[in-house]
């Protein structure tokens, strides 16, 4: 078994116009940047992908990775906890003029969504948002004592993420904090696409090391020294 | 208005609550600050939404390392005995009553819990990060914040006029001039300046005060 592909290209092949794209990363930590300049690479020779449902905490930075998704109006709508940052523009502008939607979503519910959605749990009840305008026409139901709001899995078409190390079966370690969301992004995805800075052979990883096993994970393409998108948009980068 | 904290004196006041070995979340901008006033031999596990345990203060500009953040987004460092681990994960944390205090701002307390602390009104883009997770689960739930808005009106009020954060919520404020706790939905007084009388207090103060027993001096040092 090989899960690798040999460019980011390839790595992003199958996502098309109107799907639902998870993209791990909290910030620019875990932001799986090349895949994500991969993908705006094929909008602007194509004109496609377009119409994305994007789920992501944040609602993109600066001029780079998902902000830079929304800039070439490639995303319909954005699913995520929090979609302002130091340089929120790109969501912003185009949500103040209606030409992009929000679904906003508490921070831990949206993680528990996508892990339900991963774990084949359709629905499932949560104190957060109860008594608040984001528990608006959703169940709820009292257990114990205590209310609580029903929520819906999360799954989607395709997931974007940045490992650390990957072995070929598809294993996989992140690198300190930036995990975040993404375990619970692969599982959740039908098709979970993986950028890794080092791509090592089966047995090449401790397994008792391992965070996401090769299971959830479907391609994976190396890319060494990856870029860091706070560092890029401290450097006032602009892709394209 | 007569004398009143500072918010760093605010957030020593909050520190001395916390316990040796309590895991605690603090909130994004000001409740941060409470991690620098630790009692002498006292250390909290600070616990962040992002999933971070046992993180340390910002490392000096150009040593930051931009995958390990806080919640905030600002560079971290971390302590002998940090753990990293999944957004579920940490979530499970915060609702799963594994957490012992959060500390919060507010907009707004009202007597019966309820907070108000992530949105000013339907203008501009809504953001909720994880405010809403943060006010279930944690065995304490306490807010820090100014006792009235920078116009002059009450903090602390009979019902939250901005759209809530969490119901039923919050066990203990610590303000500029008092500590206040909720108990039975009312806003029981527990300190305030000394020198500050409980009739100026009342009418900075949105809800009636109930006094039970003794109310303390709320003494804090220049910090």
């Amino acid at each position: 078994m090989d899960k690798t592909v040999s460019d980011l290209a390839t790595a992003v092949a199958g996502i098309e116009d109107g799907m639902t794209l998870m993209i791990g990363g909290f910030g620019g930590s875990g932001a799986p940047i090349e895949l994500v300049h991969a993908l705006i690479d094929r909008f602007r020779a194509t004109g496609s992908p377009e119409g994305l449902i994007v789920i992501n905490n944040n609602a993109g930075n600066g001029r780079i990775g998902i902000a830079a998704m929304i800039d070439a109006g490639m995303v319909a709508k954005m699913v995520c906890s929090f979609p302002r940052s130091a340089d929120p523009r790109a969501f912003t502008e185009k949500y103040r003029v209606g030409q992009i939607g929000l679904e906003l979503v508490p921070q831990g519910t949206l993680a528990e969504r996508i892990r339900a959605g991963g774990a084949g749990i359709p629905a499932f009840y949560t104190p957060t948002s109860f008594g608040t305008d984001l528990a608006e026409g959703k169940p709820v139901a009292e257990f114990d004592g205590r209310m609580y709001v029903q929520e819906r899995w999360l799954k989607s078409d395709a997931a974007l993420i940045k490992a650390e190390l990957a072995d070929t079966m598809g294993n996989l370690t992140y690198r300190k904090a930036a995990r975040n969301f993404s375990p619970l992004m692969a599982a959740a995805a039908r098709l979970t696409v993986v950028q890794a800075s080092k791509i090592v052979r089966p047995g090449g990883i401790d397994p008792e090391q391992i965070v996401t096993p090769g299971i959830f994970v479907n391609r994976i393409v190396e890319v060494a020294d990856a870029q860091q998108e706070e560092a890029l948009m401290r450097a006032g980068v602009a892709y394209g | 208005m007569t004398e009143k904290l500072t918010n760093a004196q605010i957030a020593w006041r909050a520190a001395q609550d916390i316990a040796d070995g309590a895991y605690v979340n603090l909130g994004i901008g000001f409740p941060e600050m409470v991690a620098k006033f630790q009692p002498p031999g006292r250390q909290a596990v600070f616990h962040t939404e992002n999933g971070v345990l046992n993180f340390g203060e910002s490392p000096p500009e150009g040593e930051e390392d931009w995958d390990l953040i806080n919640a905030g987004k600002k560079a971290i460092t971390l302590k002998p005995g940090a753990a990293f681990f999944h957004h579920a994960d940490s979530f499970a944390m915060v609702r799963g009553g594994h957490l012992d205090v959060a500390i919060l701002g507010a907009y707004e307390v009202a007597e019966n819990g309820d907070l108000a602390n992530w949105s000013t009104g339907p203008k501009g883009v809504p953001a909720v990060g994880g405010a809403m997770d943060l006010v279930h689960g944690a065995k304490r739930v306490a807010v820090i914040t100014d006792h009235v808005t920078k116009d002059g009106r009450p903090k602390l009020v009979k019902r939250c006029g901005l759209p809530l954060t969490g119901v039923g919520c919050v066990t203990r404020v610590y303000t500029s001039l008092a500590v206040v706790d909720i108990e039975s939905q009312r806003f029981v007084l527990r300190e305030k300046l000394p020198k500050l009388s409980l009739d100026v207090l009342q009418a900075v103060t949105g809800a009636e005060l109930l006094v039970d027993g003794t109310i303390g001096d709320l003494i804090v040092p220049e910090v």
